[in-house]
């Protein structure tokens, strides 16, 4: 079998620092895909752009082998790199709107593979770029080509950039993270691109943290941790029959329909029986008595933008969502769901329509009548750190939420934010850190104890895991779950991922362009979606799922 | 570039205009002395009270402010700035003939500092730590120097030690260089600062990555791409900068003894000449948003969110 | 409607952070920087500690004497010692330098607060006039207010002040707006604060921390500013000590004796200088703190 890249033993580290990679092998075939799946700092970036000679200033990278095409590169100069980035091997980032030179024309940066490589003439070249926007499906191509990236829709732009990396038609194909900015039904236009690239006989790596991504692409696959593969193998063998722990663990982390009810993460996080919330006299008798705490009806709102025309960003929107219940909003990109969002929290005024906070009106009122009912709901963001003063500490942070009258001296303050940490999972000692110093899923908890420091009985969360390694998000969705189950919350779950939608939500609503296309119970929903904007999005989601695993620990 | 974009800028540069004309002839309406008897020939001297009415009859003194007003604005429309109640020329004439000279000395230190900082930039840029750190000691040592305190210094160093340069020009290239590098370093210090600060920032960015993956040089990657980013901030300060010079070259004139708009202008403030202060003020103002005009014409379709400078 | 002129006023007024590569190099430039500030404020606040006798000490006989262990500086036409002049012209460049910083801080913070807070009419109303102001540049502002007051110590201050106010205020205003609009302040309006709590407690701390950097850099361009207004003749009136005004009192003179340009203007130089120097280290200090 003649192997297009070949890859003994590789391990790259920087400085004296601990090697990044450690002693990785494998090999990739024509017409394969091999797919390097990890979390972040895993060291699978760095291991693709080795492969290209760019694992970075002061790098020191050894192999027993490193082939391309039978040509060792372990040794190569500068100029023989060179030779073969672009010819040989070409290279697809993330986000093509900083991937390629927003200062250059789209056609420019692509026609440069060509340029550098001496290919033809001006008019040769000219006449290759447009013949590669329209391989790469870049309609009215003449006129793109002379637009620059940001003129582009993100779609668009990522095309261009596969387009320059593919110009010279190499052989090899490295791709790390090919689609991560984009929506989901725009990822998979790209991911049918490249599989019709590894049809006609390109070898791919793919390098990536999405399961879902993976899945539509990947002949095999490693899973990468702390610098090696703690797994190799066809993607149905590790999918189906795991052989790492940590393979499990990824797998498991994967929120899904038959997941539903099931933990994600290990039995870690429990959170202790015996620390109770005091639910305070009084407060809990608010609750309406037909069981609907957030209602909105017909709910418009426009927006000016910089250039002065309106976009209605939100259109006709109506929802309801009862005590103790989930209800989810899924949608891409501009489909309104975050100024629903903001709606539902009065923090903005709709045009038309109403919102009302259980069985009172809400969205009519004043800010300062509003204010002393605001402890009803509460909110958590896709960002926590933008979401958090600079300058304050955890326990500040916490301490600011916490509702005056109930804890009106120091003390009391005090005892509360350190039970409210430790009910989310975090220890006293990280209350007088600053959120800086924590990791991402630290800082979510702490936005969630802020959340729950007035005692609400609705939680707005607005893209809460999006940005979390996988195994994170799922120990933060099992955090909320958990308190669901204890205090009765409810929660608006807003997401773009419908496998977390699917995972967490009772009710789902989906939303395209400031309208609800889509409602009904989630099983209805993902079991027999009716429109076809919803049948599109659920096609994106993982396409073989492992049988169902035993729920771990309790 | 849309016509609609483009009309208001246009609405947005006589705005402004309009209020700096409106401002100014705020400020000399608050003259607390008599511009009749500045026009009389100063403190010194002692007119008489029919003087001091037939003065104020023929320069429209006595009409009321409003009336004043339209007027004023009615001859700037026409391009007349007024009438220096010292020299009893019209102040476009005076403008006109010392702005040659000025000009001259300001596009050309313009152009200077920019090449100075771009030079600057691309051979102590993002490379070894050391020189990184020389070069941008010097932008901050450079930017620091108040232009007065440089220009008697090179005087003393290449006209009085070394005689390499006239002391006074007499109006041949050999007498701007000094002026031309007086005002140019610390401009090019500051630029410099920007333009190596967004020459690293480019140079660490995805799209260089991408660059090099098609198989680029890092020299290469220099050239085609980070200097692009680079020169950026310097070309959409350019109005600034202008603004920036032109005000300093009131300072570098005088060091120097140069010719120009500085020394007319100095020489107005001492004696309360108004309208020369507030003609030469309204014209490098329009200079300073004509610039900035062009500048955001001319860069327009970049995406806007490259253009701030703000970190 | 704007015409860009901010971004040319914040780039001036807050030049970028050096890259902390050269963090090393800079540390003993800071310590010096600091030392040579303090020497200076004391030069200012007890001048006597470090001369005898006063700037206004003619000698004749010993006029445009190089500098000797009499003189440390030398002396000027008049005979006077021009280390003792440089000692005693602190006071009023400091003077000038801090007094026309912080009035143009206060009133950018007045006016910025109000664009930034206010509604949409008062914004409008206030950033035009902004942008009006920032038009007229610095330099050229500060003259034609001294046109119009004449010449003297408090006009000085004044003018100087007004020349910076503009961009001062435009950047207040900027920083304002970024904190107003931030997901902090949305959250803490969402817990259901009040707007005054909100701008007490977040928006002021917030919007004046990068103030504290372009203050100390301020200072340095306003006694540049101030001592180019005295150079031009148009500032302290002599015989009084004054840098600027002795860097133009010694320029017929400076083909044969280069000491009575060079000590005053190292003086402020050293000023400007050590100013930007400490200005950077807080700007890499307070961001190091967010970032």
């Amino acid at each position: 079998m003649t192997s297009l890249l070949h890859v003994e033993d590789l391990t790259v580290a920087f400085g004296d620092r601990d090697p990044v990679v450690r002693g990785v092998s494998f090999e990739v075939a024509p017409g394969e895909c091999l797919a390097i799946v990890g979390e972040s700092g895993s060291g699978k970036s760095v291991t693709a752009r080795t492969l290209l000679g760019l694992a970075g200033a002061g790098s020191r990278v050894d192999a027993t082998s490193l082939e391309l095409q039978g040509t060792p590169l372990l040794h190569n100069g500068d100029r023989d790199w060179r030779r073969i980035r672009g010819r040989q091997v070409g290279f697809v980032l993330q986000d093509a709107l900083v991937s390629l030179d927003p200062l250059r024309t789209v056609g420019h940066e692509i026609g440069e593979t060509l340029r550098l490589h001496r290919y033809g003439s001006r008019k040769l070249r000219r006449a290759r770029v447009l013949e590669l926007l329209t391989a790469v499906g870049v309609p009215e191509p003449e006129l793109r080509a002379r637009q620059l990236p940001h003129e582009l829709s993100g779609g668009q732009r990522q095309r261009a950039l596969i387009a320059s990396a593919i110009a010279l038609d190499p052989p090899l194909l490295i791709a790390d993270e090919p689609t991560t900015a984009l929506d989901v039904t725009i990822q998979a236009q790209i991911l049918d691109l490249l599989r019709a690239m590894k049809d006609r006989g390109t070898g791919l790596v793919l390098i990536s943290h999405d399961l879902s991504v993976v899945s539509r692409l990947a002949d095999r696959v490693a899973v990468m941790r702390d610098g090696s593969f703690v797994e190799q193998g066809t993607f149905a063998d590790v999918l189906t029959s795991p052989g790492h722990p940590y393979t499990q663990t990824l797998l498991d982390a994967v929120p899904a329909a038959h997941r539903k009810g099931t933990r994600l993460s290990g039995t870690t996080l429990r959170i202790p029986e015996e620390l109770d919330v005091p639910v305070a006299d009084g407060r809990r008798a608010d609750l309406p008595p037909d069981g609907v705490l957030l209602s909105a009806d017909g709910l418009v709102k426009r927006f000016r933008g910089p250039d002065g025309v309106e976009r209605t960003a939100v259109a006709d929107v109506s929802l309801r969502i009862g005590v103790g219940e989930t209800l989810g909003i899924v949608g891409e990109s501009g489909s309104g769901k975050t100024t629903t969002a903001r709606l539902a929290l009065a923090l903005l005024t709709p045009d038309e329509g109403t919102v009302t906070l259980a069985g009172e009106p809400w969205s009519q009122l004043t800010e300062a009548k509003r204010r002393a009912r605001r402890w009803q709901i509460s909110a958590i963001y896709q960002d926590p750190l933008s979401s958090f003063d600079p300058r304050w500490t955890v326990r500040r942070i916490v301490e600011d939420a916490l509702p005056g009258l109930l804890y009106p001296d120091g003390a009391a303050r005090r005892r509360r934010t350190a039970e409210l940490l430790a009910d989310v999972g975090l220890a006293e000692e990280h209350a007088d850190r600053r959120p800086l110093l924590l990791s991402g899923g630290q800082r979510q908890r702490v936005a969630i104890a802020r959340a729950l420091a007035p005692e609400p009985a609705l939680i707005v969360c607005d893209e809460p895991v999006s940005a979390l390694d996988v195994t994170i998000q799922a120990q933060v969705l099992d955090l909320l779950a958990d308190l669901q189950q204890r205090l009765g919350l409810s929660y608006l779950f807003i997401s773009h991922d419908l496998g977390v939608i699917q995972h967490v939500a009772d009710r789902v609503l989906v939303m395209r362009d400031g309208r609800i296309v889509e409602s009904g119970t989630a099983a209805a929903i993902f079991s027999s979606p009716q429109d076809p904007y919803t049948r599109q999005l659920l096609a994106s989601l993982p396409a073989a799922q492992a049988t169902p695993q035993p729920i771990l620990g309790g | 570039m849309t016509a609609r974009r483009v009309v208001s800028r246009l609405a947005g540069v006589v705005g402004v205009l309009w209020g700096a004309a409106t401002l100014t002839f705020a400020v000399e309406q608050l003259m607390p002395t008599d511009p009749a008897q500045t026009i009389l020939g100063g403190a010194g001297a002692k007119p008489t009270p029919e003087q001091l009415v037939a003065v104020r009859a023929q320069y429209g003194f006595d009409k009321p402010v409003i009336v004043q007003y339209f007027d004023y604005l009615g001859g700037l429309l026409r391009g007349d700035l007024g009438t220096s109640y010292v020299r009893k020329q019209p102040v476009s004439d005076i403008i006109g003939q010392q702005l040659g000279s000025t000009l001259t000395l300001t596009i050309v230190a313009l152009i200077a500092s920019w090449l100075i900082a771009v030079a600057v930039t691309l051979l102590t840029a993002h490379r070894s730590r050391g020189l990184a750190a020389l070069g941008s000691g010097l932008e901050t040592l450079l930017a620091a120097l108040p232009q007065y305190w440089l220009g008697i210094v090179l005087l003393v160093v290449f006209a009085f030690t070394l005689h390499w340069l006239p002391v006074v020009g007499d109006g041949g290239p050999e007498g701007l260089v000094l002026p031309t590098l007086t005002l140019a370093l610390p401009l090019a210090g500051f630029l410099g600062q920007v333009t190596r600060d967004e020459f690293s920032s480019a140079m660490e960015q995805p799209f260089a990555v991408s660059a090099r993956a098609r198989g680029m040089s890092d020299l290469g990657v220099r050239w085609r791409h980070a200097l692009r980013h680079a020169v950026l901030p310097g070309l959409t300060l350019s109005g600034w900068a202008l603004g920036s010079l032109f005000s300093t070259a009131v300072i570098v004139e005088a060091v120097f003894v140069r010719p120009g708009l500085g020394r007319v202008l100095v020489d107005a403030v001492k004696s309360q000449d108004m309208p020369v202060v507030v003609g030469v003020t309204l014209f490098v103002a329009a200079v300073y948003v004509l610039a900035n005009l062009l500048v955001n014409l001319a860069f327009g379709r970049i995406d806007p969110r490259l253009r701030s400078t703000t970190r | 409607m704007t015409i860009n002129v901010a971004d040319g006023l914040t780039a001036a007024a807050a030049p970028p952070v050096v890259r902390s590569r050269s963090g090393r190099a800079v540390r003993p430039a800071v310590w010096l920087s600091g030392l040579f500030l303090l020497l200076v404020l004391a030069w200012a606040v007890i001048p006597t500690t470090f001369t005898s006798g006063t700037p206004f000490d003619t000698d004749i006989d010993a006029a445009v004497h190089a500098p000797s262990l009499q003189h440390w500086f030398g002396t000027d036409a008049s005979g006077r010692d021009i280390y003792t002049r440089v000692v005693f012209g602190a006071r009023s460049s400091l003077l000038i330098g801090v007094g026309a910083t912080a009035l143009a801080l206060v009133t950018a913070i007045v006016f910025g607060f109000a664009a930034g807070l206010g509604g949409r009419f008062t914004d409008g109303l206030i950033s035009r006039f902004l942008e009006v102001l920032l038009a007229l540049p610095g330099l050229l502002l500060a003259l034609v207010f001294i046109a119009v007051l004449g010449p003297g110590v408090s006009t000085d201050i004044v003018a100087v002040a007004l020349g910076s106010a503009a961009g001062y205020a435009w950047m207040v205003r900027g920083q304002v707006i970024a904190v107003k609009d931030s997901g902090y302040v949305s959250a803490a309006t969402a817990l259901g604060h009040k707007r005054s709590r909100i701008i007490v407690r977040h928006v002021f701390p917030n919007a004046m921390r990068p103030l504290v950097v372009l203050a100390t850099m301020g200072v340095g361009q306003s006694i540049v500013w101030s001592s180019s207004l005295s150079f031009l003749g148009l500032g302290v009136a002599p015989p009084a000590p004054e840098w600027g005004a002795m860097l133009d009192a010694g320029r017929d003179f400076v083909s044969t004796a280069w000491w009575l340009e060079l000590f005053p203007g190292l003086a402020i130089v050293g000023c400007t200088l050590s100013v930007t120097v400490l200005g950077r280290h807080l700007q890499r200090r307070l961001e190091g703190r967010l970032t």
